[in-house]
């Protein structure tokens, strides 16, 4: 199959939760304003916070599932499905900071220094943010043996990700408690396939 | 079934055994029958709330509700959201669960229990507990820990003249309530990851419960509570946070000491005994000097500052004199 255009078939999945989210805003300011319910900024906060999340849980899946179905083509989409976990998690600080907040940033600050899921949600964002900056080819071969090595910040990246989740819940723990069995189940098989290749 | 001392009610008005055993036929005759005779008249309601599934003596104790001097003025939150989004973390943790997952429970018959220390312990027929006691309907303002607030049509009786009713000792110092526990019913109470203990537990002090302002619900919007707003009774604190006023109520008792509550027990640093809305102490996760007032739109936050005690300050403020609410919160 062409390359390019596998390429880009996939950027076009990728944009596919944001139309999603497009539609229902759209909805909600053309046509019924309760399409997002009674706080509708606080639905898109959530909704691209899960979004970025499932894609981060993608990224960590592809190389155990590129093993086991041996799709190389799915390796060469990792990075694309990283670029799209950041752009997702901006979304969701965007929405946090612009509609929720509407840009105090006094009360940005404050948040940032006094308020701990706050705090490790933006770190983890940081390093997605690096991540993503450094995705492109030019980096990756100015960088040499240490991009790999960088782009493992991926993994403290998912685990302040779950501490954040961790901290925002309120009454109960089982969705974390799903997201940290699956994160957990990757980065061990991720361990062992590092400790068999040592 | 123990009558409730003081009250009213006579030998006369227990219901013999046959006719209770067979209530749910009666209830189900007369409810087809009132629905037929009245059925033009109460349209429009039903249309905009569907139908009341509540037993009739409660529908009609709740329809005679008279208006309060202590409603506010401000715009209702519409009804849709008043019902669609809600914290009652026994149907799940998302706002629209309680909606989802309440439709199974069934809130009647009902039956509270009450012991401590008072006269007028043992376990009573909600009909019997509520039976002669003018029910309200009170606009107040809900204000959530969660710097978002609502404004709320109730109904419900004063809660000083339900507890009157139940003859609290001298020693009583404060009133604990607890809500039903119903795994089965109840999914979020089955939760293996809950973060919280249940059946869930509140409290308050003898005075703030006899406080004129505070309301023990039987309805909202002009029709009997729906499940997911607490139903058949639940209490309503408008001066603290939306966590203390407990939905459900399956227990009252009487204490001389003050009682742990659920939240107090799951995480003391944020959640403290009193839970009074006040915008000059902050909480761990959210800024407490301002709320977003539901609904909001996407593009404005619908941002209003937090009074102190909620707004009712001047009403409630007495109960605190030389407390420190910092430390107090």
């Amino acid at each position: 199959m062409d390359k390019v255009f596998l390429t880009r078939w996939f950027w076009w999945v990728l944009l596919l939760p944001c139309t999603f989210v497009g539609a229902r805003v759209a909805q909600v300011v053309w046509y019924d304003p309760s399409a997002l319910g009674p706080d509708p900024a606080q639905s898109l906060v959530d909704l691209f916070g899960t979004i970025a999340l499932w894609l981060l849980c993608a990224v960590l899946f592809v190389t155990p599932v590129q093993t086991i179905i041996k799709a190389r083509w799915l390796l060469r989409q990792r990075r694309a499905l990283g670029v799209a976990c950041f752009g997702y998690a901006l979304l969701h600080w965007l929405s946090y900071a612009g509609l929720l907040l509407e840009w105090q940033w006094q009360n940005l600050g404050q948040d940032l220094l006094k308020r701990p899921y706050i705090i490790v949600g933006f770190l983890a964002g940081l390093m997605l943010l690096v991540l993503a900056g450094t995705s492109n080819n030019a980096s990756a071969r100015a960088l040499g043996r240490r991009w790999r090595i960088l782009h493992r910040l991926v993994y403290p990246a998912a685990v302040l990700v779950l501490i954040h989740m961790f901290w925002v819940a309120r009454s109960d723990y089982t969705e974390v408690a799903l997201y940290s069995a699956v994160v957990l189940l990757l980065l061990l098989h991720r361990w062992r396939q590092q400790a068999k290749s040592s | 079934m123990k009558t409730p001392v003081g009250s009213t009610l006579t030998e006369a008005d227990v219901t013999p055994e046959t006719v209770y055993l067979n209530r749910r036929q009666y209830l189900k005759t007369s409810a087809v029958a009132a629905a037929v005779l009245v059925a033009p008249k109460l349209k429009a309601s039903e249309s905009t709330f569907g139908a009341d599934p509540a037993p009739l003596w409660l529908q009609s104790q709740n329809k005679q509700a008279s208006p309060s001097p202590f409603s506010t003025t401000e715009k209702l939150t519409p009804y849709e959201y008043v019902t669609g989004y809600n914290n009652f973390y026994e149907f799940g943790t998302g706002k629209d669960d309680p909606e989802k997952y309440g439709q199974d429970f069934k809130p009647h018959p009902w039956q509270v229990t009450v012991s401590g220390l008072a006269e007028g312990t043992g376990t009573f027929d909600l009909e019997d507990l509520l039976k002669g006691l003018a029910v309200e309907e009170r606009i107040y303002r809900l204000r959530c820990v969660e710097a978002w607030s609502m404004v709320i049509p109730w109904l419900g009786v004063s809660m000083a003249a339900l507890l009157k009713r139940l003859k609290p000792l001298s020693s009583a110092r404060y009133v604990a309530f607890e809500t039903v526990y119903r795994p089965e019913e109840m999914p979020g109470q089955a939760s293996f990851f809950a973060a919280i203990d249940y059946p869930y537990i509140e409290a308050l002090r003898m005075d703030e419960a006899m406080h004129p302002l505070t309301l023990m619900a039987t309805g909202v919007y002009g029709r009997s509570l729906p499940n997911q707003n607490g139903a058949p009774l639940r209490l309503v604190v408008p001066w603290k946070y939306g966590f203390k006023s407990i939905k459900s109520i399956r227990k009252i008792t009487f204490t001389d000491r003050q009682p742990q509550t659920t939240w107090q027990k799951a995480n003391a640093r944020e959640y403290g005994f009193y839970a009074n809305v006040n915008p000059a102490v902050d909480h761990p996760r959210w800024r407490q000097s301002e709320e977003r007032r539901l609904p909001s739109t996407l593009f404005a936050s619908n941002r209003v500052p937090t009074l102190p005690f909620n707004g009712y300050a001047e009403a409630v403020a007495g109960l605190y004199q030389g407390m420190d609410l910092t430390k107090h919160y």
